[in-house]
């Protein structure tokens, strides 16, 4: 069972997977003028957290619950009674499948790329600090695996529910782009850190919308887009100088 | 009101596209167009005002192989309010077989104020197959604010997962209008383009546009927002695009070099 210090300590900023150098498309909004005070953040961070929050919370929640119960049946197809028994081989298939679903959900190459490079840095967090830990069952993807499907992995290593995974994503998708803010705007900390408190209601509500939505087939998992996203990471791939990776 | 329309599309042996089934019902039908090119142009033709919430549209389409296929409507969907609570509905199945080729075309959807609207879009096609696909939202007519609006599109390519992609915009779609998904731009939409003989395009960015080459195949997905519905027509023109386009150059180099 878990402890709530686990949750904490996986949510946790300083933990070693580099979130701290992503500002999850912020930079980008705030260079082409769409994000400038605590106002405009606030709506930003609405809107990350109804899209590309639940979508990570979902397939970090559905990673995890791959990785730790028993297969969903579209994961068993094609594989014969005998090699059913091998429960690796649905899990290597069902996490395979959640990769494919992932990538169909981020027409954006910056930001697949993105997503693959913070999951490869996690799953190196991971490996040291969990040793016994199944990152072998992801897709051995050139690039990385995407990061959803490592949390989900590492909340299994670390004994997490994956309502618990959810609310880890969904977390850091608004803290992420909100410590940005503090550096590239210059925002009071204070007062972005009471938005993140008037926040955490909708954090909970999407961590749990994305939980229940991780129960659904692969191809039933949110999808919810923002075609701005798609726009500022390309953009922001572009520059020559950033402060941030993405 | 309910309806449902299908439309079947076979080759013949001179490659010549025939419709096998051309049926709907209002407000769903189905009309053909003389065509020039050895394929079928079908309109749909929206027999009422509507969607009104409470409707439920159904639409299939099947592409053989070797037929081409390709649908408009004459004229944009308003989605409109009905009954307090109720919800209107669009479903589009398309199936899209090996060297055949489907391009949907329609006119834009507008989101009017207190409309509650789901659009889905399941699309199957075949390895070889060719599907061009656009979708066109505009929030709201003249000064209003939209409805709820979700268009759902599921885009399978020989069996794997292509296209997964929610939009919600309105009331009950926290943050659409903001800087994370639309930036107060009324007008978003996409083209899809899956075809096989096309040599992969880099990805490009402009101020409000995105050329964006999908991972599932050999598909990019044009994205855009735009200030009305003729801008962000031109961003998503498959014909006319690139030439539109030649003369504006890209935010940066990008769109020329092979960077993925």
């Amino acid at each position: 069972m878990a402890t709530p210090t686990m949750l904490l300590l996986l949510a946790d900023g300083r933990f070693p997977a580099g979130a701290h150098a992503h500002s999850a498309g912020l930079e980008a909004a705030v260079a082409a003028g769409r994000v400038r005070d605590l106002a405009t953040l606030g709506e930003y961070l609405r809107g990350r957290l109804a899209t590309a929050g639940l979508v990570a919370a979902a397939f970090a929640a559905a990673s995890c619950r791959a990785a730790s119960g028993s297969p969903g049946p579209s994961a068993v197809d094609g594989h014969r009674p005998a090699e059913l028994t091998h429960l690796g081989v649905a899990r290597r298939a069902a996490l395979a499948r959640l990769d494919a679903e992932l990538d169909a959900r981020t027409a954006s190459p910056a930001q697949r790329t993105v997503s693959r490079r913070q999951g490869r840095a996690l799953r190196r967090a991971g490996r040291e600090i969990w040793p016994q830990a199944t990152f072998d069952d992801l897709p051995a993807t050139s690039d990385g695996p995407h990061q959803p499907l490592v949390l989900g992995l590492v909340g299994v290593a670390a004994g997490l529910e994956p309502g618990q995974v959810a609310t880890v994503a969904a977390y850091a998708t608004v803290t992420g782009s909100a410590s940005a803010a503090v550096r590239l705007l210059g925002l009071d900390p204070y007062q972005v850190q009471a938005l993140l408190v008037r926040l955490a209601g909708d954090c909970d509500a999407v961590a749990a919308r994305a939980a229940r939505a991780a129960e659904q087939p692969p191809e039933r998992l949110p999808a919810a887009a923002a075609p701005l996203a798609d726009i500022h990471a390309e953009a922001h791939v572009t520059w020559e100088v950033r402060l941030f990776a993405s | 009101m309910r309806a449902t329309a299908r439309l079947v599309a076979r080759a013949d042996r001179h490659g010549r596209t025939t419709l096998a089934e051309l049926r709907g019902e209002s407000p769903l039908l189905l009309r053909q167009v003389p065509a020039s090119d050895g394929g079928v142009t079908v309109y749909v033709v929206g027999g009422a005002a509507g969607p009104l919430a409470g409707d439920d549209l159904r639409l299939e389409i099947e592409v053989d192989q070797g037929a081409r296929v390709r649908v408009h409507t004459v004229a944009a969907s308003i989605a409109l309010p009905g009954r307090p609570g109720a919800v209107s509905r669009m479903l589009v199945r398309a199936s899209v077989s090996e060297q055949a080729v489907l391009h949907w075309l329609p006119e834009q959807l507008v989101a009017a104020a207190g409309c509650a609207h789901v659009a889905d879009a399941q699309v199957d096609v075949a390895a070889g197959g060719t599907l061009h696909w656009r979708d066109e939202l505009i929030c709201g007519r003249h000064g209003e604010q939209p409805g709820d609006v979700e268009i759902n599109t599921w885009v399978d390519l020989a069996g794997r997962p292509l296209l997964r992609q929610s939009l919600a915009v309105g009331p009950n779609a926290p943050g659409w209008a903001g800087p994370a998904v639309l930036a107060g731009a009324p007008a978003t939409g996409s083209l899809l383009v899956v075809d096989p003989t096309r040599p992969p395009e880099p990805p490009a960015v402009w101020p409000t546009h995105a050329r964006l080459p999908l991972a599932g195949g050999p598909a990019t997905l044009w994205s855009a927002t735009a200030p009305d519905a003729h801008t962000l027509r031109r961003y998503l023109e498959p014909d006319t695009r690139t030439a539109e386009l030649l003369g504006v150059r890209p935010e940066s180099g990008r769109g020329d070099c092979a960077d993925g």
